[in-house]
């Protein structure tokens, strides 16, 4: 096991034995007395010189979380207040938040952190206090004069490393917000504090790095042009081995109708490539006129995770290259927050996208009206539109050795409240699907754990504990209802539940949904098809000589 | 305990102040016409100030928590109050807010048991709590118009007798005093009873509940046990709403109590979480359409973000490009 994640055992035990709050047990301290404590697993690297120099941020140099001296620079105290006020000034969700709440407590216990660490700075409202207890101190009026009435304090070193601590602990994923009376949205306050601690040079370098590459490259993994092209079309030859139909994606092709973005963990990552796959063939069975982009090649956007600056900067990509192929409309992979920038800030920060057409699907002709500004749809809605029309040819048979469940991504139900669409694929192109408990699903669905780049290997006992209560929602659909199969429309997602199924659920893998679509699809001059995209031998195909893998 | 400890001795001092002033050294005038004009103006002044202040602040994202299924296919059904797209069902939304705390109703409680179990149970006792408290208020300070107008109002009338429905005590109990000071109890009970509750609840939390209890403590005094004579009172206020500063009549000191502390809420009010009255209008979680991809936001200080363009990116990669058979734009 790694040295960065404790024993599953170890871990049960200390979740029955250490007192917490979660369960009841008063705290002996306040908040603002318990120490801020570094250790294995519960930090992630810091952003590396040369990637700072590459984006101008502030302040490069190397350093830990836990060393002593973080090594700000002179007058941080000030930069941080100056930058504190000027984002007052321009955000009237930051103010409110700070100002309207009441402490009534509805959010404390619906964060996964909270739920997995016990750890009382992961309820949302301290989460939030820690920002608003030293805005307390330095703005307003009658407070001040009753100091220690109002829980404000003084903004310290000891409070910059706090901020970074629990500022990383959040995955801005809006569960918390769902259940304020008010509203109040952490994942702005982190938005918020994260911009200002890039002021000061502390920072993350699981997300400096991909948004350094993303920048330069076009995609978060630094996959440069002709790599990209490498890999698809390996994909296109393991599609061609596994069901004898020759896809043919194209690239940077001017005067395609649609252009197709997606993260480029679909392009490199397992199980992502499968995701991939079941793109290709669904483009490919319905004959769609697109191209894949080498320049815009990620759909994600780690500047989201980084401030808001960068990720106008990463998205402004997507229509630039549209534009330049004089495609029609944009169609967007299976991601969740790629999907929380393009709904609800794309449009705003880099549009209006006046060159592109109102979306129609070119095999039903449905308008999506939903999309008439942004000129991108989700391909959820995509695909569930063409099942509904009758324009696929299904054999949901070919998923009977998959008994699923499906995971709602934050980003897509709370920041867009995408939840019938890719049910309804599921639905049919797979026979079994058990929902997990009312409580954990749709507006209220639990994060992976990992959301908000925090997916870092350093990171992974924070991980493992952000990700327990989605992990037990999924273990109570495997005790019930014997599922071994995870779906999601999420890279981060794809990524990170897998380590965190083999954690608390071995035995259940994670799905793409639409290699469950390349699954089921029955493709035009196919061979016989034995086995999945991943080549596991499928329930009622088996080849008479074949042997299970 | 200091900080449950603090509020109430600053209620207790506040409420003895004015009994002192007004009983053993005759500031009926202070208490009675000064002070309350002044904590009115800055409840109105402060209160408007407030809200004018987050109001000119920019609103950059259109930012919704989506709660239910977005508008999207015209056959997937739209659960339109929990994500509206179009105004009217925002202020549906947001009617269901303000009115009957929607947010709050979903309130979960999450329990860890042995063997990392977790449980969630349906927890509604906030969302009543907070529901009793606050449209107990509204009723208690609705039927008080009854001594700010000359002729009773007919709302106000007509709500003094609703709430009067159970006439066990002569003069007729009110059903409201006993429910407000009872979701108060709850309210800062489970402050000192949950342990969550108790960590997160600052002197600030307790403060306002300690001083509306005094208020309505006070009152109950006033109408059940020392059966003030209410002329007086009337006419006083009648004064006060005329804009008058005249003398009060002869008032008992207990009165004093009651309206210094109402008094204090107002001062109180507009410099503290009590805010949050305004700040529910405006969340822009709440208070916008989900519907950024039909119909363009307009964020007013746009940043001028320079980006890295298709032929930066081309001449680094160029030939590279041209190897793999990608088709550039300058040879």
């Amino acid at each position: 096991m790694s040295k960065y994640l404790p024993d599953l055992s170890e871990l049960k035990k200390e979740f029955d034995e250490k007192p917490s709050v979660l369960k009841g047990d008063y705290s002996p301290r306040e908040w603002w007395d318990l120490p801020v404590e570094y250790r294995d697993g519960n930090w992630c690297f810091s952003g590396k010189p040369e990637v700072l120099d590459d984006l101008g941020f502030a302040n490069p140099r190397k350093w830990a979380a836990t060393d002593q001296d973080w090594q700000l620079p002179a007058g941080w105290q000030k930069i941080i207040s100056d930058g504190l006020q000027s984002r007052l000034k321009k955000y009237r969700s930051l103010k409110l938040f700070l100002d309207a709440c009441v402490r009534c407590g509805a959010c404390a216990d619906k964060c996964h952190f909270f739920l997995g660490t016990g750890d009382p700075k992961n309820m949302p409202v301290v989460r939030a206090e820690l920002l608003r207890s030293v805005y307390r101190n330095d703005f307003p009026l009658v407070e001040k004069i009753l100091k220690g009435f109002s829980g404000s304090r003084k903004l310290t070193e000891e409070v910059i490393k706090e901020w970074h601590m629990y500022f990383h602990q959040c995955t801005e994923c809006r569960r918390c917000s769902v259940f304020c009376p008010f509203g109040i949205d952490t994942a702005e306050i982190t938005i918020m504090v994260r911009e200002l601690l890039h002021l000061i040079g502390v920072n993350n370098n699981w997300i400096l790095g991909p948004v350094s590459n993303c920048n330069r490259t076009g995609n978060h993994l630094g996959i440069e042009p002709h790599t990209l092209v490498q890999n698809i079309n390996s994909l296109v030859e393991d599609i061609e081995d596994l069901t004898g139909v020759a896809v043919e994606p194209t690239f940077n092709r001017k005067g395609a109708e649609v252009l197709f973005i997606t993260p480029s963990g679909d392009v490199f990552g397992d199980p992502g490539v499968y995701t991939m796959m079941g793109y290709l063939l669904l483009f490919h069975h319905i004959g769609l006129d697109y191209t894949i982009s080498t320049y815009a090649s990620e759909g994600g956007n780690f500047g989201l995770f980084t401030s808001n600056d960068m990720m106008k900067k990463l998205n402004a990509k997507m229509y630039h290259e549209a534009k330049r192929l004089g495609v029609k409309w944009i169609l967007g992979g299976e991601c969740g927050h790629m999907w929380r920038v393009v709904h609800q800030y794309m449009s705003t920060m880099n549009g209006p996208a006046d060159f592109l057409e109102q979306p129609v699907s070119p095999i039903t002709g449905t308008r999506f009206s939903n999309a008439a500004a942004t000129k991108m749809v989700h391909i959820a809605e995509f695909t569930a539109d063409l099942i509904h029309h009758k324009k696929l040819k299904l054999d949901p048979k070919r998923n009977d050795h998959l008994r699923t469940t499906f995971h709602d991504s934050c980003n897509v139900a709370r920041g867009m409240g995408m939840f019938e669409e890719p049910r309804y694929v599921l639905r049919n192109v797979c026979n079994s699907f058990h929902e997990m408990p009312e409580n954990t699903i749709r507006e209220k669905t639990f994060c992976c754990g990992s959301g908000s780049g925090l997916n870092a290997e350093e990171y992974m006992d924070i991980r493992m504990r952000g990700g327990f209560p989605r992990a037990h929602a999924v273990r109570y659909v495997k005790e019930r209802h014997k599922v071994d199969s995870l779906v999601t429309i999420c890279a981060i997602d794809r990524a990170s539940l897998p380590p965190l199924m083999k954690y608390w659920n071995p035995g259940v893998s994670v799905y793409g949904l639409h290699e469950l679509v390349g699954n089921a699809l029955v493709m035009q001059g196919e061979k016989k098809r034995t086995t999945d995209l991943r080549e596991n031998t499928m329930a009622g195909f088996e080849d008479g000589g074949d042997d299970e893998e | 305990m200091k900080k449950v400890l603090m509020p109430l001795l600053i209620v207790l001092l506040l409420a003895l102040l004015p009994y002192i002033g007004v009983q053993y050294a005759g500031l009926s005038y202070l208490f009675g016409v000064i002070i309350p004009y002044t904590a009115f103006a800055v409840l109105t002044f402060g209160f408007l100030l407030r809200l004018v202040d987050w109001i000119r602040r920019p609103v950059p994202f259109r930012i919704p928590t989506t709660c239910g299924q977005e508008k999207s296919l015209d056959w997937i059904k739209h659960n339109r109050f929990e994500n509206p797209s179009h105004s009217w069902e925002v202020v549906v939304r947001m009617l269901l807010e303000v009115l009957f705390f929607r947010s709050l109703f979903r309130n979960t409680k999450a329990e860890l048991h042995k063997d990392a179990n977790l449980a969630y149970g349906s927890h509604k006792w906030l969302w009543l709590g907070g529901l009793v408290f606050h449209w107990s208020f509204l009723v208690i300070v609705l039927r008080h118009s009854r001594f700010f107008f000359v002729m009773i109002p007919g709302f106000a009338e007509f709500i003094t007798h609703v709430d009067s429905f159970f006439e066990i005590t002569l003069p007729a109990f009110y059903t409201t005093d006993a429910l407000i000071l009872a979701a108060i109890t709850f309210l800062v009970v489970r402050r000192l009873t949950d342990a969550k509750m108790r960590l997160i609840s600052l002197q600030t939390d307790y403060f306002p509940l300690f001083l509306i209890a005094a208020i309505v403590v006070v009152g109950v005094l006033l109408r059940y046990v020392v059966r003030l004579n209410i002329m007086p009172v009337k006419d006083q206020m009648l004064r006060l709403v005329n804009f008058s500063f005249d003398a009060p009549g002869e008032i008992g000191a207990l009165f004093y109590v009651h309206l210094f502390l109402v008094s204090v809420l107002a001062l109180y009010f507009p410099f503290s979480k009590l805010m949050h009255a305004g700040a529910i209008f405006l969340s822009p979680t709440r208070n916008l359409c989900n519907n950024s991809r039909q119909k363009r936001h307009v964020n007013p200080w746009n940043a001028d973000i320079k980006f890295r363009t298709y032929s930066e990116y081309e001449d680094d990669y160029r030939e590279k490009m041209k190897k793999a058979n990608l088709p550039v734009e300058k040879e």
